[in-house]
């Protein structure tokens, strides 16, 4: 399964398309099945490049854990988490307070 | 320090103007990330794993108070009250908004700070000695050579778009403590025989993923023509440095596939060329820009043995401190001071906005408010007399800074890794944290003596694990994090790569792995004076092989 993921372009925040539009978070990201739908998403993440939104648009494993969508790769966990070693930044952060 | 002169403040405000209206521009999306990134990247703009992050340039890592004021000031405003000191002696933020960027870089122009050429394929910020004038082993302060190749280096038209980045080095003691033998040029200050200064030149070091130890391509360069010399390295590298390969783009590349003998060749034939024309520095420009680093006037303070004597009775971490972080300054009533970024556990050079403050007033109050960023990510004073010491290492207590470990295994060099950049593999940050808190015991750590641990998150060897007595490299293996160790390099005046020992090692396994390697060192050194590197050198791979994989080989 893919996901689509970029950082947005006025801040650099890590984010993952869900739901029509671009969410801070990975848990709801829109998940593509088959090659068509990669294709589809792949699409979206090159309008929204073009557009000037985001920019680092990649297409990434993820799986579905309980319900909720998590990315495969290392590197990946962090970017939708934050550091692991400063639980206060990044993703994690908020879900903490 | 150097004070900018009205060109100086022009270039840079310049720069603040053009590229906020660049900036500007990208957001309306005038301009596409394709056409910004290059522009972006001129001015110390990277995007990483979680935002973008800003590198800010500490020219040769000297700054005063109010400077380092500034960087806590902007780490409290535009980022999340934090700085992460880095291996070329400069600042990083990790999550400025583009947006912000622009008044970040006002706020810097306004203590004549900037990000320029902390990217890119120029000549990056030139590094130096973190005990440049204040060291008592220096034959002259390193950094008005640093400056003046800043100088001459800032925004220069013809070596502004090179095969790869460049970085130089300067150091003016025999002790090397810049490893300008792991820079592309490193320069060694001097004094000939008829005592004039110039500079033993070496060519061709880095680290990176084929590490090389520069070459010497000349003993002795007379200082009015240090342009007209590094304007000839630059040349040679500019014309025939592959740009057809970027992992082959490097000038220690060109001088290994071509040979020390004709690329000096290449180099002095280029310098015939250059040395009596308008290069060659005039002795009357040399000395106006070392005035602007001359030493403060160090009164006589003859109070500071006694003082410091007393002190040490009093309290055991003033004299653990003393021992370890204070080293001797060439005015015998003084001192130069290491503030240990690298606290038992914490990330190593991350400082918060009001530990920078905090530094900052210490500096104005006890230290002619001088102060160095090192390249082994500590901040340095360089000038404290002993009679404040106490006074100093109380205030440093207060703020959680006076960790007694500068040399000791738990002052680990490591890069951001996995945590934080985009170019990683692994993360080496929280190895650098369990190490440290593995030999969290200051009597522990001063029992193994000098061992200087470097951790690099990827093989681009930012945390220079290459030149670490003990390295580790992290990189992904099926997935995985994997950290493979390297022993016996060193950055020093007898600089050496260290060898990789075997299998990598889990990140479960990794700080066992070390403590064993200590371990062994501890059993077979000769002396407690024996250092790690030293043992090392006398004794080979073989025992730490021994060590480390033998009940596998029997297993097997």
């Amino acid at each position: 399964m893919k996901i689509l993921t970029a950082n947005r372009l006025s801040d650099g925040i890590a984010v993952w398309y869900a739901d029509g539009g671009w969410a801070e978070t990975v848990e709801h990201a829109d998940l593509a099945h088959d090659k068509a739908a990669e294709d589809r998403l792949e699409a979206i993440g090159a309008k929204a490049h073009a557009n000037n939104e985001v920019v680092d648009v990649n297409l990434i494993d993820a799986e579905v854990v309980d319900g909720i969508v998590e990315p495969v790769r290392l590197r990946e966990k962090i970017r939708a988490a934050g550091p692991t070693i400063r639980n206060d930044l990044g993703k994690q952060a908020s879900k903490a307070a | 320090m150097y004070r900018y002169d009205e060109f100086d403040h022009d270039f840079v405000q310049g720069r603040v103007a053009e590229f906020g209206d660049q900036v500007q521009r990208r957001l309306s999306g005038e301009i596409t990330e394709d056409q910004f990134r290059p522009l972006r990247l001129m001015n110390g703009v990277y995007l990483q794993l979680h935002a973008y992050m800003l590198r800010i340039a500490v020219p040769y890592g000297t700054l005063n108070g109010k400077q380092l004021r500034m960087l806590g000031h902007i780490a409290r405003k535009y980022d999340k009250g934090y700085g992460h000191f880095t291996t070329r002696q400069n600042i990083q933020f990790n999550w400025p908004a583009l947006s912000d960027i622009p008044a970040i870089l006002a706020d810097l122009a306004s203590v004549e700070m900037h990000a320029i050429q902390t990217s890119g394929n120029c000549i990056r910020n030139v590094t130096a000695d973190h005990f440049a004038g204040a060291a008592a082993d220096e034959v002259a302060d390193p950094r008005p050579y640093a400056e003046i190749l800043r100088q001459w280096s800032s925004v220069h038209p013809e070596f502004s778009f090179l095969p790869r980045k460049f970085k130089i080095a300067v150091t003016g003691a025999e002790r090397d403590r810049a490893a300008i033998q792991t820079h592309d040029i490193g320069l060694h200050l001097k004094k000939n025989a008829a005592g004039e200064l110039g500079f033993a030149v070496y060519v061709g070091g880095g680290q990176g993923r084929t590490p090389m130890v520069a070459r010497k391509i000349r003993d002795f360069l007379p200082e009015a023509d240090l342009l007209s010399y590094c304007t000839a390295i630059l040349r040679v590298y500019n014309l025939y440095g592959r740009r057809d390969n970027k992992y082959k783009a490097r000038i220690k590349i060109l001088v290994h596939e071509t040979g020390v003998e004709e690329i000096t060749r290449q180099v002095e034939a280029e310098w015939q060329e250059l040395k009596d024309a308008e290069l060659k520095l005039p002795e009357a420009d040399i000395r106006a820009i070392e005035a602007y680093f001359a030493p403060p006037a160090l009164a006589g303070r003859p109070d500071g043995d006694a003082a410091v004597k007393v002190a040490r009775l009093d309290s055991k971490g003033f004299s653990d401190w003393l021992d370890q972080n204070v080293v001797t300054h060439r005015h015998p009533d003084y001192a130069a001071v290491t503030i240990s970024l690298k606290g038992i556990g914490e990330v190593p050079g991350d400082a918060t906005d009001s530990q920078m403050e905090a530094v900052a007033d210490i500096a104005e109050k006890y230290a002619f408010d001088e102060l160095r960023v090192s390249h082994e990510q500590n901040l340095i004073l360089p000038h404290v007399a002993r009679a404040d010491l106490k006074a100093v290492y109380d205030a440093l207590v207060d703020i959680g800074l006076a960790t007694a470990n500068s040399n000791l295994i738990s002052d680990i060099i490591s890069c951001p890794g996995l945590d934080y950049c985009a170019l990683a593999t692994a993360r080496s940050i929280p190895i650098a944290q369990e190490i440290s808190r593995r030999f969290a015991s200051l009597e522990r750590q001063r029992e193994i003596g000098e061992l200087k641990l470097k951790i690099s998150g990827c093989i681009n060897a930012c945390g220079h694990h290459h030149v670490g007595h003990i390295g580790i490299l992290g990189v992904e293996k099926k997935g995985s994090e994997l950290y493979q160790v390297t022993l016996g390099g060193s950055a020093d005046e007898n600089t050496s790569v260290g060898e990789i020992i075997g299998r990598g090692f889990s990140s479960e396994e990794i700080t066992d792995a070390i403590e064993q390697i200590v371990d062994t060192y501890l059993g077979l050194r000769l002396n407690p004076q024996e250092k790690f590197i030293d043992a090392y050198r006398r004794v080979g791979p073989a025992p730490f092989k021994e060590a480390l994989y033998a009940g596998e080989a029997k297993a097997a």
